[in-house]
């Protein structure tokens, strides 16, 4: 248990000075901004160093903040250290027009599905995947659902307008 | 042969198909050997499987949107249908992900009993895996032998909840209401009985030659490539890998109690067969060891009897009718929450729970309103069931119908 999320912030700092940002640790999960162009040699620093050790993909995911002009997508990657037993998250941020982002299936097989997933439902475009197809919706499919865009209801609907509540 | 991911829609047959020496095989989307919604097309070779592709989503729920609109209390009935084996597993991680934004300590009572519906919870999903790889193996007779059993933990959530499959169990911080002693009379009847079924059931299968010659070597996967996949769970453990969230990360005061992690070697369909055994038995214990502690805590504080949840939790929590009837007070709280007037900090939380299949995991950004700005569901079906093509292929193709069973792939799950 010796790795700390001091530790972490050291390390990365050292080898990547100022590029990386946004430094937190909310609920005591560290967290940081790496640059978008930069995902896969940050994701492969944290696998290959000796101390840091990251070699397990838990979650990604994207987000969509359409008021973040020039950065309204952002991929999620929550990374784990079995060994040390401790947690990271790294966010990247792309702009909706051109949302590229390089995969990570070289170094985790089971981002395949996850950024299958992540395309279908926000438009990630993940260079360099092997199959990047829609996988839980319908291939037919001409838009990305989860963006925040597309509301949950028909917007045009009069009938469940409450004075009181407003929806 | 290049495979077609539209098949399904418009069956063509490839140009050199009257050519070729292997046989393409659809197996599913409705199969009775797939236990769920799953098609996978097969490329078999006589009975080996050179390649597989599973085509999934088909009872995609499209939760993830749904939850962006739904006041947080809400949203447990969505968890519910994520794996509706264990259900209660998902509402009490759901309801410790919002508890963690809040930043709300629970009374230990509350907090073993969740641990009892956890692990109840557990041995169900277990039993339905264990006795259908049974019956996929040619053994109908366990299955049907324990399925009583998983009929009487669902009795006790109905003592405890008011239903049976889909729970909907507990509340943010705390029950709905407190136990019944009717559910703690269930409860003791069904620790009571249910270790010589499970005995008898694993005397029916562990050892039994037939079952070994089925299972052993049957969907193989290594350490090194399950931890690649992002395997968790019973599956991960029957590779040999010791990660268990409730060790790893304990939640709900796992770390009072003392329990083993069954591992296993190879991670083939027989280790995971016994790494789910074992964890029965490992929950059992784990049961035992709450009923005590609860009853040490009774009998210390006997006011604590009636503390089914947080205090701190009052604004999440319904209050009880009479008192909605009676109280001006609770009257407005019942109100606030039922409209779902109540707001929650800003925050981003990634919360997880040991799951029946794995790491189910919540991660949670809120902007401070009424609804989640975006929930994800890390479903660990989802994430291991990508390995299926890589774990069948050159083997048998009745050794693929018991992987598929044995990863204990969960339709409601896999889609989300």
């Amino acid at each position: 248990m010796g790795l700390t999320n001091e530790i972490i912030k050291q390390r990365l700092t050292d080898k990547f000075g100022d590029q990386i940002t946004e430094w937190e640790t909310p609920y005591g999960l560290q967290t940081f901004r790496a640059p978008a162009d930069m995902n896969l040699k940050v994701m492969q620093f944290l696998y290959d160093d000796e101390e840091l050790r990251f070699r397990f993909l838990t979650d990604l995911t994207a987000v969509h903040f359409p008021n973040r002009k020039g950065e309204e997508l952002s991929v999620v990657y929550h990374l784990h250290n079995l060994i040390d037993n401790i947690r990271l998250r790294v966010k990247i941020y792309v702009p909706i027009e051109k949302p590229d982002v390089y995969t990570a299936t070289q170094l985790f097989s089971g981002a395949n599905w996850m950024e299958r997933e992540t395309y279908d439902f926000f438009g990630i475009n993940f260079i360099g995947h092997p199959n990047l197809i829609r996988i839980l919706n319908v291939d037919e499919m001409d838009y990305f659902p989860m963006r925040k865009e597309y509301p949950m209801e028909d917007p045009t609907r009069r009938d469940k307008d409450d004075e009181m509540f407003g929806r | 042969m290049e495979l077609q991911p539209h098949i399904q829609h418009h069956i063509k047959l490839s140009e050199e198909s009257l050519q070729k020496q292997t046989t393409t095989l659809n197996l599913g989307p409705t199969h009775p050997a797939t236990h769920g919604v799953f098609q996978n097309i097969m490329e078999i070779d006589g009975e080996r499987v050179m390649e597989t592709v599973p085509t999934i989503g088909y009872i995609h729920r499209a939760f993830e949107k749904i939850a962006e609109r739904r006041p947080y209390y809400q949203i447990t009935p969505l968890t519910d249908r994520l794996n509706y084996c264990s259900s209660p597993i998902n509402n009490m991680g759901w309801h410790m992900t919002i508890e963690k934004l809040l930043g709300l300590k629970l009374p230990k009572r509350v907090e073993y009993l969740r641990v009892i519906i956890m692990e109840l919870s557990r041995i169900a999903d277990h039993l339905v895996c264990n006795s259908v790889i049974a019956v996929d193996t040619g053994a109908l007779t366990p299955f049907t032998y324990v399925f009583q059993y998983r009929e009487k933990i669902y009795e006790i959530f109905e003592e405890i909840c008011g239903s049976r499959l889909t729970t909907n169990i507990g509340r943010v911080g705390g029950f709905e209401r407190n136990f019944t002693p009717a559910s703690f009379t269930k409860l003791n009847d069904f620790l009571k009985t249910f270790p010589k079924v499970m005995k008898e059931f694993e005397s029916l299968l562990n050892r039994n030659r037939i079952f070994i010659d089925r299972c052993v070597g049957a969907g193989p996967i290594s350490a090194e490539r399950a931890m690649n996949y992002g395997f968790t769970g019973p599956n991960l453990r029957a590779t040999g890998v010791d990660y268990d969230v409730r060790v790893a990360q304990p939640y709900s005061s796992y770390e009072d109690f003392d329990f083993k992690i069954p591992v296993g070697t190879v991670g083939d369909v027989y280790d995971r067969f016994m790494v789910r055994n074992g964890e029965m038995w490992e929950s059992v214990s784990i049961i035992h060891q709450a009923l005590e502690k609860i009853e040490k805590i009774e009998k210390e504080f006997p006011d604590q009897k009636e503390v089914f949840y947080a205090k701190e939790a009052d604004h999440f929590h319904i209050p009880a009718k009479e008192d909605v009837y009676t109280k001006m007070e609770a009257l407005i709280w019942h109100f606030k929450i039922i409209m779902g007037e109540i707001d929650a900090p800003a925050g981003e939380v990634y919360h997880s729970v040991e799951g029946g299949n794995g790491e189910v995991g919540y991660y949670l950004i809120s902007d401070g309103g009424r609804t989640p700005y975006r929930l994800h569901f890390r479903r660990p079906c989802f994430i291991y069931y990508q390995a299926f093509p890589e774990m069948v292929q050159g083997g048998l193709f009745s050794d693929a119908v018991i992987t598929l069973s044995s990863l204990n792939v969960i339709a409601g799950e896999l889609d989300g």
